[in-house]
C-alpha cells in the first residue's frame, strides 16, 4: 500500500472510467463556467501533488455538487408549490415521520461520507508530504528556513543559499526539510501542491516536484508578524542546464553565509531582494532546528519601547 | 503608580482608531447623559442592571450582540477596504493596525456576537419552552451577562488605551509570545477572554442545569421542543469545552507574565500543544454556535409550515451525535504540521461523518416544509435562505476536512469563505430568525416585515457578493491576513468583495431602520394574542410580553408540541380551559451582584494588562466582598401574591378567548 506509486493517486475514486470521466467532466464544467476563462493557481498545476490534490478536489465536489444541487432545488420547489394560495398542494398538517424517508436521509449523507472518507484516508496517505515522490532521479535536498520576514533557502549538497527566491530544476523530485527561525509561518507554492508549517526547533519534511518551467507564486500561509504580507517569493523551475548555471553563479558569489551573516538575517527586515550565498557549512539548518543558533529577536523598537505599542519596521524604517 | 500605562499608549498619533474611540465615546456619553437627563437611571437600575429575570438577561445578551455587531462589521469593512485599495500599494491601515483590526473583527464577532447572541435567544426562549419561571441560577445568569459585558468593554478599549493583539483571533504562540508581541495587545485578549470565557461557562452550566432539572410537569425529555434538545447539546459542549480555554488562556498568561514555558519551543515549551489545546476548545465552540441555531431553523420552519418537525427523534438523535463528535475533530485545522498520513486519515473522516447528522437535519427541514402551508415571513426567509447558504458551506467544509485538498486550501481566502459561509449562513442567520420570531413575545408588538425581508436580500446576496470571490482567490492561492499584496489577479475579485461587504451594509442599514420603524409603529403591530404566528410550543401560550413569573399556573404537558395540543382541544370544545387555582409566586430578588462583580473584574482586568498591581488587589478585594455580602443576604425572593397573579392571567385569559371568538366567527 505505502508503495503504490502515484498514478494510484490519480485512481482514487469511482473504481470505473467512464463514470470518473464523467464525475471529472461534470466538475470541469462547473468550474469552467463558474471560472470564466481565468486560471486559478490551485488549478493549475506545475506538478505531480498539486495534480493529483486538484483531482481529488474536482472529484469530491462533483460528488457533493450531486447531493447539494437536488437538496437546493428541492427546498425552493418545496417553498413554492407549498405556498399558501396553491390549491393543487396536497396538505398534509400531521404528517411528521416517516421510515422509508428516515432511512433515505440517513444513509444518502452516510454513503457519500463513507465514499469521501475512502478518498480522504488514501489521498491522505498518497499524498503525505513526508512521502518521497517515486522516480529514479536521486532527490534534491532543499532546507528552508522562515525569517523575519524572509525565505531562505539552503542547498547544502551544492553549498549554496538563496534568499527570497527558490530555484528548482524542472523533473527532479525535491526534499524540502523546512523549519523557523523566529514565529511560525507555512510554505506554499501554490502550483506545485502541499504547504507545510515552519516552526522553530522543529523539523517538517515535504517532497514536491516541478513538471514544466516557469515562474511561479511562493508565499507564507500562516500569519507571522507585521511584515507577513510581503512573506512571498518566486518559484523558479527551470531546466537541468540553467539550474547548474544558477548554482555555478551561486557558488562564486561573493557573499558567504557564515554565522554572522545568518545572525544579521535573523533581525526583522522587510522587502529583502533575492540574493545568493556560498555556504559556509552545510549543518546550518541542524543547528538552528537544534536551536544551537538562537532564534530571531522580535521587535526592537517601538513607542515608546517596545513593551508598550511597537510600530511596524516599515514605518520606524528598518 | 500606573505600571506600564502612560500617556504614550493613547495612540494620538493615528487618526483612525483615535476618532473611531472618540466617536464611541461621544455616542456612549451622549446615551448615557440622556438617561441620566431623562431620569431613567433607576427604572433602568431597577428593572434591567440589577434585574435577574432570564427574559430581561436574554434581552440584555441580544443588545450587546447587536452593538457588537456594529463593532465587528466596522473592523470587515475596514479589512474590505484595505485589501480593495492594496494592491501593489500600501493601503490606509498600516500592518501594525491592520492586523489589530482582523484580530479583534473575529474575536468580537465569535465572542461577543455570535455568543450573546445565541445565549441571549436561549436565555429568553429556554425557560417558557420548558415550561417554569426561571433558569435555575437566577442571579448567576445576572453574573454571567454581566461578566461578558466586562469582556467586550476590555476589547473596546483596547482601541484607545494600547492596542489589541496582531495575532489574529486565537494568539498562536511563538507570535503571542513575549519575545514576538511584548505589547499590551496579547494581554487584553487573554483577560477579556478569560473573563468573559468565565461567564459563559457558568451560562452553560446554569442552561444543562435548568433543562435537566427545571422542565414543567410531564415535559419528559421527548417532549421537549427542539430548540431546547439543541440548548441543551450547546451547553454540554459549553460546560465541556469552556474549561480548556480558560486553562490554555492561563498557560499563555503565565508564560507572558511568570516566565514558564508552556508554549515557548525552547527550555522543554512546545507552541503546537497551544495549537491543540485551542482547538480542542475552538471546534466543540462551531457547534455551540450552530447548534441552537438549528434550533431556531427547526421552530421556524415547523411553525411556518403548519406542521410539525418532520423527524423529531432522527433529530434528537442528529443533535446529540454532533455533540459527540464535536470533540473529535479539532486535529483538522492543523492538517498541514505535519502529523502524518494515519492522524490525518482518521481525523480527515472523523470530521467528515459530522455532514452526515447534519445533512439529515437539513433533509428534515426539507420534509417538515413538505405538505405544510409554508408562510414566508421574514422569519421562514432568513431559514430558507439558510437552508440554500448553509449546504454550499457545508460542502465545502467538507472539501476542507480531506487532508490532501487542505494541504492546498488551508488558510487561504477559500477557508476565510467557508466558515463565513457557516457562520453568516447559518449562525447568524439563525440568530436574526429567532430575533424575529421571539421579538414580539419579548416586546409585545412584531417587527416590520417588510424591512425584515429587505433586510434579508440584502444580507443574502451581500453575503454571497463578499464571499464568493473569497472561494475564487483561494483557490487561486490567495492567503488571508494580507495587509497588501502584488498579485494583479486577485484585485478583481476583492473589488467585488467590497462592493459585497457594502450590499452587507445596506442589509445593516434595513434592520437598524426595521427596528426604528417598528418601535414607532408599534401599536399597528401591536401582538394582541400572544401568539402572533399560530406558534407550537409553550412560550405562545402566555402573555406578550410575558409576565414576570411566566406562567400563572405551571403547565401540565401532553405530547410533543403542548401548546399545539391545547389549542386543538381549545377549538374543539370551543371554549378555554376552566380558570385555574391561583397561588402566590415567589420569584427571585433583583440582585446588583452582577454588575457590581462585572465592575471589579473589569478592574483587575484593565490592572493586570498594564500590570498596576495595586488596582489588581483593589480589585479581587472588591470581588470577594461583592461576593460575601451575597453569600450572606437574608432575602432571596419576592413574592407576587395570588390576587395579583390571578388579575394578570386574566387579561392573558380574556384577550384569547376574544381570538378565539372571532376565529369561530370567522369560520
Amino acid at each position: 500500500m505505502v508503495e503504490r506509486s502515484r498514478a494510484g493517486a490519480r485512481d482514487i475514486g469511482p473504481s470505473t472510467r467512464p463514470l470518473r470521466l464523467a464525475l471529472r467532466l461534470g466538475a470541469s464544467t462547473v468550474l469552467g463556467l463558474a471560472l470564466a476563462g481565468c486560471t486559478l493557481r490551485v488549478l493549475d498545476p506545475a506538478g505531480p501533488v498539486a495534480e493529483s490534490q486538484r483531482t481529488i478536489l474536482l472529484n469530491a465536489l462533483a460528488i457533493m455538487l450531486c447531493i447539494v444541487v437536488p437538496t437546493m432545488a428541492a427546498t425552493l420547489a418545496f417553498v413554492w408549490w407549498f405556498r399558501p394560495g396553491n390549491a393543487r398542494a396536497r396538505r398534509l398538517p400531521h404528517w411528521s415521520f416517516s421510515g422509508r424517508i428516515e432511512v433515505v436521509t440517513w444513509s444518502v449523507p452516510l454513503m457519500t461520507i463513507v465514499f469521501l472518507g475512502g478518498l480522504a484516508w488514501i489521498g491522505s496517505h498518497d499524498l503525505d508530504p513526508a512521502k518521497p515522490l517515486p522516480g529514479e532521479r536521486k532527490p534534491l535536498e532543499v532546507q528552508v528556513v522562515s525569517l523575519d520576514w524572509k525565505w531562505l533557502f539552503l542547498y547544502p549538497e551544492q553549498k549554496v543559499a538563496s534568499l527570497n527566491e527558490l530555484v528548482l530544476p524542472v523533473g527532479t523530485p525535491v526534499r524540502f526539510r523546512l523549519t523557523s527561525a523566529s514565529v511560525w509561518d507555512a510554505f506554499f507554492v501554490p502550483q506545485l501542491g502541499s504547504m507545510i508549517y515552519t516552526m522553530n526547533g522543529m523539523a517538517t519534511q515535504l517532497h514536491l516536484k516541478a513538471d514544466r518551467e516557469g515562474s511561479f507564486l511562493g508565499l507564507s500561509t500562516h500569519l507571522s508578524g507585521d511584515g507577513f504580507a510581503d512573506m512571498h517569493f518566486q518559484t523558479r523551475a527551470v531546466s537541468e542546464a540553467a539550474f547548474a548555471a544558477w548554482l555555478q553563479g551561486a557558488q562564486g558569489s561573493a557573499r558567504v553565509l557564515d554565522d554572522a551573516a545568518y545572525k544579521a538575517l535573523t533581525r526583522q527586515s522587510l522587502k529583502d531582494p533575492p540574493a545568493t550565498y556560498r555556504l559556509a557549512d552545510e549543518g546550518l539548518f541542524d543547528r538552528i532546528v537544534g536551536q544551537v543558533l538562537p532564534p530571531g529577536p522580535g521587535p526592537e523598537t517601538g513607542r515608546p519601547d517596545p513593551s508598550v505599542t511597537p510600530t511596524s519596521p516599515s514605518r520606524q524604517g528598518i | 503608580m500606573f505600571g506600564k500605562l502612560t500617556l504614550d499608549a493613547i495612540p494620538l498619533g493615528q487618526p483612525i482608531p483615535l476618532a473611531a474611540g472618540g466617536l464611541v465615546g461621544l455616542c456612549l456619553l451622549g446615551v448615557l447623559g440622556w438617561i441620566v437627563l431623562k431620569g431613567h437611571l433607576p427604572y433602568l437600575w431597577r428593572e434591567w442592571i440589577t434585574s435577574v429575570d432570564h427574559k430581561r438577561v436574554g434581552v440584555m445578551y441580544t443588545i450587546l450582540a447587536l452593538v457588537m455587531l456594529l463593532r465587528g462589521f466596522t473592523d470587515a469593512m475596514m479589512m474590505r477596504s484595505q485589501q480593495a485599495l492594496a494592491y501593489d500599494a500600501p493601503g490606509y491601515l498600516p500592518p501594525e493596525h491592520y492586523n489589530q483590526v482582523f484580530s479583534a473583527h473575529g474575536t468580537i464577532m465569535i465572542f461577543f456576537v455570535a455568543m450573546p447572541f445565541l445565549i441571549g435567544l436561549m436565555n429568553f426562549v429556554l425557560p417558557l419552552q420548558l415550561g417554569v419561571r426561571d433558569v435555575a441560577f437566577p442571579t448567576l445568569n445576572s453574573v454571567s451577562f454581566w461578566l461578558t459585558c466586562s469582556g467586550a468593554l476590555l476589547v473596546n478599549l483596547s482601541l484607545v488605551v494600547g492596542e489589541f493583539q496582531r495575532t489574529g483571533w486565537l494568539p498562536y504562540p511563538p507570535l503571542s509570545g513575549i519575545t514576538y508581541s511584548p505589547g499590551v495587545g496579547v494581554d487584553y485578549w487573554l483577560w477579556a477572554l478569560s473573563i468573559s470565557g468565565i461567564g459563559t461557562l457558568m451560562t452553560g452550566i446554569n442552561f444543562v442545569t435548568t433543562i435537566l432539572k427545571m422542565r414543567a410537569p410531564g415535559m419528559t425529555y421527548l417532549r421537549m421542543p427542539m430548540f431546547c434538545w439543541t440548548s441543551l447539546a450547546a451547553s454540554l459542549l459549553i460546560v465541556a469545552a469552556f474549561p480548556i480555554l480558560t486553562a490554555v488562556s492561563g498557560m499563555l498568561i503565565l508564560d507572558r507574565y511568570l516566565g514558564f514555558q508552556f508554549f515557548t519551543d525552547t527550555n522543554g515549551g512546545n507552541s503546537m500543544l497551544f495549537m491543540s489545546l485551542i482547538w480542542a476548545w475552538g471546534h466543540p465552540e462551531v457547534y455551540i454556535l450552530i447548534l441552537p441555531a438549528f434550533g431556531v431553523f427547526s421552530e421556524v420552519v415547523s411553525t411556518f409550515s403548519g406542521k410539525p418537525l418532520f423527524g423529531y427523534r432522527s433529530m434528537v438523535m442528529a443533535t446529540m451525535a454532533i455533540c459527540l463528535l464535536a470533540f473529535m475533530v479539532w486535529l483538522h485545522h492543523f492538517f498541514t504540521m505535519g502529523a502524518g498520513a494515519d492522524v490525518n486519515g482518521v481525523f480527515g473522516v472523523m470530521s467528515m461523518i459530522i455532514a452526515v447528522p447534519t445533512g439529515v437535519k437539513v433533509f428534515n427541514w426539507l420534509f417538515t416544509m413538505y405538505g405544510g402551508t409554508v408562510r414566508m415571513s421574514a422569519a421562514m426567509l432568513w431559514s430558507v435562505g439558510f437552508m440554500l447558504t448553509f449546504v454550499v458551506g457545508g460542502m465545502t467544509g467538507v472539501l476542507l476536512a480531506i487532508p490532501p485538498v487542505d494541504f492546498v486550501l488551508h488558510n487561504s481566502t477559500f477557508l476565510v469563505a467557508h466558515f463565513h459561509n457557516v457562520i453568516i449562513g447559518g449562525v447568524l442567520f439563525g440568530a436574526f430568525a429567532g430575533y424575529t420570531y421571539w421579538f414580539p413575545k419579548a416586546f409585545g408588538f412584531r417587527l416590520h416585515e417588510g424591512w425584515g425581508k429587505a433586510s434579508f436580500w440584502f444580507w443574502q446576496i451581500g453575503f454571497w457578493l463578499a464571499f464568493g470571490p473569497l472561494y475564487v482567490t483561494g483557490l487561486d492561492g490567495m492567503t488571508r491576513r494580507l495587509q497588501h499584496y502584488t498579485v494583479a489577479e486577485w484585485r478583481p475579485w476583492l473589488l467585488v468583495a467590497l462592493l459585497g461587504a457594502l450590499t452587507i451594509l445596506a442589509g445593516i442599514a434595513c434592520q437598524i431602520v426595521q427596528l426604528v420603524v417598528s418601535i414607532r409603529g408599534r401599536e399597528a403591530l401591536r401582538d394582541t394574542t400572544g401568539d402572533p404566528w399560530d406558534g407550537r410550543s409553550l412560550e405562545w401560550s402566555t402573555a406578550s410580553p410575558p409576565p414576570a413569573f411566566n406562567f400563572a399556573v405551571l403547565p401540565d404537558i401532553h405530547g410533543e408540541e403542548p401548546y399545539w395540543t391545547v389549542k386543538a382541544r381549545i377549538h374543539d370544545r370551543h371554549r378555554l380551559p376552566d380558570t385555574p387555582r391561583y397561588a402566590a409566586i415567589e420569584m427571585p430578588r433583583n440582585s446588583p451582584t452582577g454588575f457590581v462583580c462585572a465592575f471589579f473584574a473589569t478592574l483587575i482586568g484593565f490592572a493586570l494588562i498594564w500590570h498596576i498591581w495595586w488596582m489588581a488587589i483593589a480589585g479581587l478585594v472588591g470581588a470577594y466582598a461583592t461576593f460575601v455580602v451575597f453569600a450572606w443576604r437574608d432575602r432571596t425572593e419576592d413574592e407576587i401574591p395570588a390576587a395579583r397573579v390571578a388579575e394578570i392571567d386574566a387579561e392573558n385569559r380574556r384577550v384569547r378567548g376574544e381570538a378565539l371568538d372571532a376565529m369561530e366567527t370567522a369560520a
